[in-house]
């Protein structure tokens, strides 16, 4: 938890909805974290705004729009389901069926393949040994 | 085991060997297109495209720099009367910003061929952006100052220096995070200038 105390709003139910709304946003400057948990001054404005407008009785969604207006779908953590990111959405499907399916494809081959038989040079090898003079 | 090389089985999975070696390579090569356009600039991991490309710039009214007789900026100069007569670039700075001064001889480049440059100071002290323009030239036809940074947060700007070129109609086309190097300059904003005239 960062910011100054004096810039949390004093009813905590609101404040405790706006630092949910706050972990759902990016902070641009360090972008692997979210404007509640970063130091950089821009957060701190984003942060001001979003209690802001909290306070002004806005809804999570009412308050996460106007962000999300002005810093596209990068600034949600959690990134909105659209043409854009429908493969990053389906990757983890992606590289599930693709496991299955190896998985499958080698129990197919597993059970379908008989041991080869042995050539004549096998076979000869195996008799010398079962004689004792190999090695 | 068998070593046997005529064995089916063994054969068929020899593949496998050099797969990791093939992901090394494709991995490696992808690795150096992106160190390059690190190097170049045509690639940036940092660089997030504007949520406002295609669209208006947002209201806002901005008021002067005191100690300097630039006029002030508001939305009204990127607005009417559309069309405007050329494209404009709308320039974020600071006079505590690095790469600005690294910007700035472009700008000044800029707006001696007749380029119309729009300036908005970003939280600065009005004393210390005044004496900026002094010892580097004011590049500027108008000079709006956000000290809260409240516009700037309505444009989506994530850093100073940011550069907008805004096209005749008035809507944004490109928006650049950094300083606009020569390179950028000569690359990307003289052609877009060009396009949208």
């Amino acid at each position: 938890m960062v910011g100054r105390p004096e810039d949390r709003l004093r009813d905590p139910a609101l404040e405790s909805r706006a630092q949910e709304i706050g972990r759902e946003l990016r902070c641009m400057v360090c972008q692997n974290q979210s404007i509640e948990d970063s130091d950089a001054d821009l957060a701190s404005d984003l942060r001001r705004i979003v209690r802001e407008r909290v306070a002004a009785g806005e809804d999570n969604a009412a308050v996460m729009r106007f962000v999300h207006d002005r810093y596209g779908d990068f600034v949600l953590l959690r990134p909105p389901f659209n043409p854009v990111t429908a493969l990053l959405w389906a990757m983890p499907f992606i590289a599930l069926g693709g496991g299955a399916a190896v998985i499958l494809a080698r129990r197919r081959r597993a059970a379908g393949t008989e041991p080869a038989p042995l050539t004549e040079a096998e076979r000869r090898r195996l008799d010398e040994l079962e004689r004792g003079n190999g090695a | 085991m068998s070593e046997s090389p005529t064995s089916p089985p063994q054969r068929s999975r020899r593949w496998m060997l050099y797969a990791p070696l093939g992901l090394a390579a494709a991995a490696g090569a992808g690795f150096w297109v992106m160190l390059r356009g690190l190097q170049t600039g045509e690639y940036d991991p940092r660089g997030v495209p504007s949520a406002l490309l295609g669209k208006a710039p947002p209201d806002f009214d901005l008021p002067p720099l005191e100690g300097s007789d630039l006029p002030a900026l508001a939305i009204a100069d990127l607005r009417s009367p559309l069309p405007l007569p050329a494209p404009v670039l709308v320039n974020f700075w600071a006079s505590w910003c690095v790469p600005c001064v690294i910007e700035h001889p472009q700008l000044m480049r800029l707006s001696r061929e007749g380029v119309r440059v729009f300036g908005i100071n970003y939280k600065d002290r009005p004393a210390d952006a005044a004496a900026f323009l002094q010892r580097h030239g004011n590049p500027f036809a108008k000079l709006g100052r956000d000290e809260p940074g409240r516009v700037a947060i309505d444009w989506g700007l994530y850093g100073v220096p940011e550069t907008y070129l805004i096209d005749r109609q008035g809507l944004i086309r490109w928006r650049y995070a950094g300083p606009v190097t020569p390179d950028v300059l000569d690359k990307d904003l003289r052609p877009l200038l060009r396009r949208y005239a």
